[in-house]
């Protein structure tokens, strides 16, 4: 875009901001004003009297004398035992992401380099695999688990988050792997490694940008999921996202949203971070599959 | 690689698949066809100091045997699908049968809930899908052109509707269009209608939610245009220049054809995910107004009373319908493979 001719007019140029600068608060003002309002007390987040309560934080400051005030945080961390939830989550994303890189890499790595034809059939039944809606198959998980005493329990739910994510692994590290060279393993082979030897010395060494990459998504999947989680655990296993929809039910007799927008400000702020950090890692993951097809 | 190895390469994601994924599918068809058992009934006959009753009572023990000895409960064949909560076959006929016109007949094929779902799965997926193409695209080309400098600010907030799970963001959203909330009195002061709800009207509700559900997509779509635009054709964009196009018949003729593969990939993807719409119904606590096939499973299976055979049918229904929707992304992945050998 450096040339003289590429250079648009004022008015366009100024139209162009204007409209991304639009997008941006639509974006990014909800994410803003709910981290500002979950500092405050119920009467200032929802203002019937006087929007601008909101911002200024009267009724918070007349309760609390500065305009400012924890307690929605106490309430949910503290009193709702919002943490256990926290603790879950991060149990459940963590062996989510180990498990699911461990066999997805092996099983992607493997239908990279296997050049017969049912690789194709089984790359098709993955991509049916991630086009089916979890909630679909809970009915299926329902029975057996009550009748052998499976359900409730965290590592339940961690095996079939493993699972569902396992499609979408697949086709993440297989089009990955394909991008690195045959003739780097075949020549580990040539050399007297057997395939695994080869897939461990040659392979692993630079699998990393792609493993990191889907890695992150199968993170997401984990934390983001809801059908699952809320199906499969019990009361005191839940997760952040079943929690935080258990909180509505509850809240608001109580009368104690302010709980869950606490909540819900903590359950994204993870993300926040995952985001700034990965942020190149998450865009390229997203057109891999794009642009290429 | 050798049969054998590529076996043990793939066998313990191979499995995991099976098990969780191909075996519940099957489980679900299988409990589609059976419903509960009913209770067993005896009749027994009390006698007390007035006389004798005839009553009938369960026979408990008759009816845990029966429920023991065959788990999946008793065959009904197809009888699951046609009932009043999924095809309601009987219900429309008669519906059909009774309306004196279109209008009439549709009012009452509302009252049916696999009908109520259907209308608004469908509604949201084909509103929502063309929409966040556009905007997304307008996204993409307003970001390519401003100063390379805060394009990363700009990429990093508008990755966050995409990012942040579905349930908190449909709730953030749901507490600021609260009549209450910011952008709820922002919009009664708009229509001048101090009892304004979004939440009482159903057409305003299904228009929150696909607003919701394109603030939600259209991220994604501007991330896969935006790689798109990196890869765009200088020189034809020069030609097209010399030849005198306009800037809009720029972007018409030349950036909107480069792009189109990654229009198709990005419809076919969303169309599928449109389809599983959950979360925001959840989470917009709009349930009375709209309902989807995906939250009539969940409403099905939470609570005390499970009713799986209810839910397996409408699993099987849903993915009927991802099933449809993913015919053209197979064909589409069969074309290339034979493309490629």
């Amino acid at each position: 875009m450096a040339s003289k001719a590429q250079q648009a007019s004022l008015r366009l140029r100024i139209a162009t901001y204007v409209f991304v600068g639009i997008w941006l608060i639509l974006a990014a003002f909800p994410f803003l004003w709910t981290l500002w309002g979950s500092f405050k007390v119920e009467l200032d987040f929802f203002s019937i009297a006087d929007w601008t309560n909101a911002l200024t934080g009267k009724n918070t400051e007349e309760t609390y004398g500065r305009p400012f005030t924890g307690a929605g945080y106490h309430g949910a961390w503290v009193q709702e035992e919002f943490w256990r939830a926290v603790l879950n989550t991060f149990i459940v994303c963590f062996f989510v992401v180990c498990t699911s890189l461990t066999i997805g890499t092996l099983g992607g790595y493997a239908l990279s380099r296997s050049g017969f034809r049912y690789t194709f059939w089984l790359l098709i039944a993955a991509l049916m695999f991630r086009a089916l809606p979890p909630i679909t198959l809970v009915a299926g998980y329902l029975l057996p688990f009550f009748e052998w005493n499976l359900w409730g329990i965290l590592p339940t739910t961690i095996i079939v988050l493993v699972a569902i994510n396992q499609p979408f692994t697949l086709w993440m590290l297989h089009s990955f792997f394909q991008n690195i060279p045959k003739e780097l393993d075949e020549s580990a082979k040539v050399d007297g490694c057997t395939q695994f030897q080869a897939f461990r010395h040659v392979i692993v060494p630079v699998m990393w940008p792609g493993v990191i990459t889907t890695g992150l998504f199968s993170f997401l999947l984990a934390y983001n999921d809801f059908a699952v989680t809320t199906m499969l655990l019990s009361e005191s296993n839940r997760t952040m996202v079943p929690e935080i929809a258990a909180f509505l039910g509850t809240t608001y007799t109580e009368g104690n949203v302010m709980f869950a927008v606490a909540a819900v400000v903590s359950a994204t702020a993870p993300l926040f971070i995952l985001v700034m950090f990965f942020q190149r890692q998450i865009v390229s993951g997203l057109t891999a599959g794009a642009v290429k097809g | 690689m050798k049969h054998r190895t590529f076996f043990w390469f793939f066998l313990p994601t191979g499995l995991a698949m099976m098990l969780f994924i191909a075996a519940p599918l099957v489980s679900i068809i299988m409990q589609s066809m059976f419903a509960p058992h009913e209770a067993v009934l005896v009749t027994v006959e009390n006698c007390g100091p007035f006389g004798c009753q005839q009553e009938t009572i369960v026979d408990q023990e008759a009816t845990r045997a029966l429920r023991d000895a065959q788990p999946l409960g008793r065959f009904v064949g197809l009888d699951i699908y046609f009932d009043r909560g999924h095809l309601a076959v009987a219900e429309v006929a008669q519906a059909w049968r009774n309306a004196d016109d279109l209008g009439a007949f549709w009012t009452r094929l509302q009252n049916l809930p696999f009908y109520r779902a259907m209308a608004f799965t469908l509604t949201y997926t084909f509103t929502v899908t063309p929409l966040l193409i556009v905007l997304g695209l307008m996204i993409a080309l307003g970001v390519n052109a401003i100063n390379a400098r805060i394009k990363g600010v700009v990429i990093f907030f508008s990755l966050l509707p995409m990012i942040v799970t579905p349930l908190v963001g449909s709730l953030i959203l749901f507490w600021m269009i609260d009549s209450r909330g910011i952008l709820g009195t922002a919009i009664q002061w708009l229509a001048d209608d101090p009892d304004l709800s979004l939440k009482a009207s159903t057409t305003l509700t299904w228009v929150m939610l696909i607003v919701y559900g394109v603030w939600h997509s259209a991220p994604f779509a501007f991330v896969v245009f935006y790689a798109g635009l990196q890869t765009l054709p200088m020189d034809q964009i020069e030609a097209a220049q010399i030849d005198g196009a306009t800037r809009w018949q720029q972007v018409r003729f030349v950036v909107i054809p480069h792009l189109m593969p990654l229009v198709t990939f990005v419809a076919l993807i969303q169309l599928m995910d449109n389809f599983r719409v959950l979360e925001p119904i959840v989470g917009f606590n709009a349930q009375a107004h709209a309902t989807s096939l995906s939250w009539t499973i969940l409403n099905d299976l939470g609570g005390e009373t499970r009713q799986l055979s209810a839910a397996s049918a409408t699993s099987v229904m849903t993915v009927i319908g991802v099933a449809i929707l993913l015919t053209p992304v197979l064909v589409r992945t069969w074309r290339d493979f034979k493309g490629k050998t």
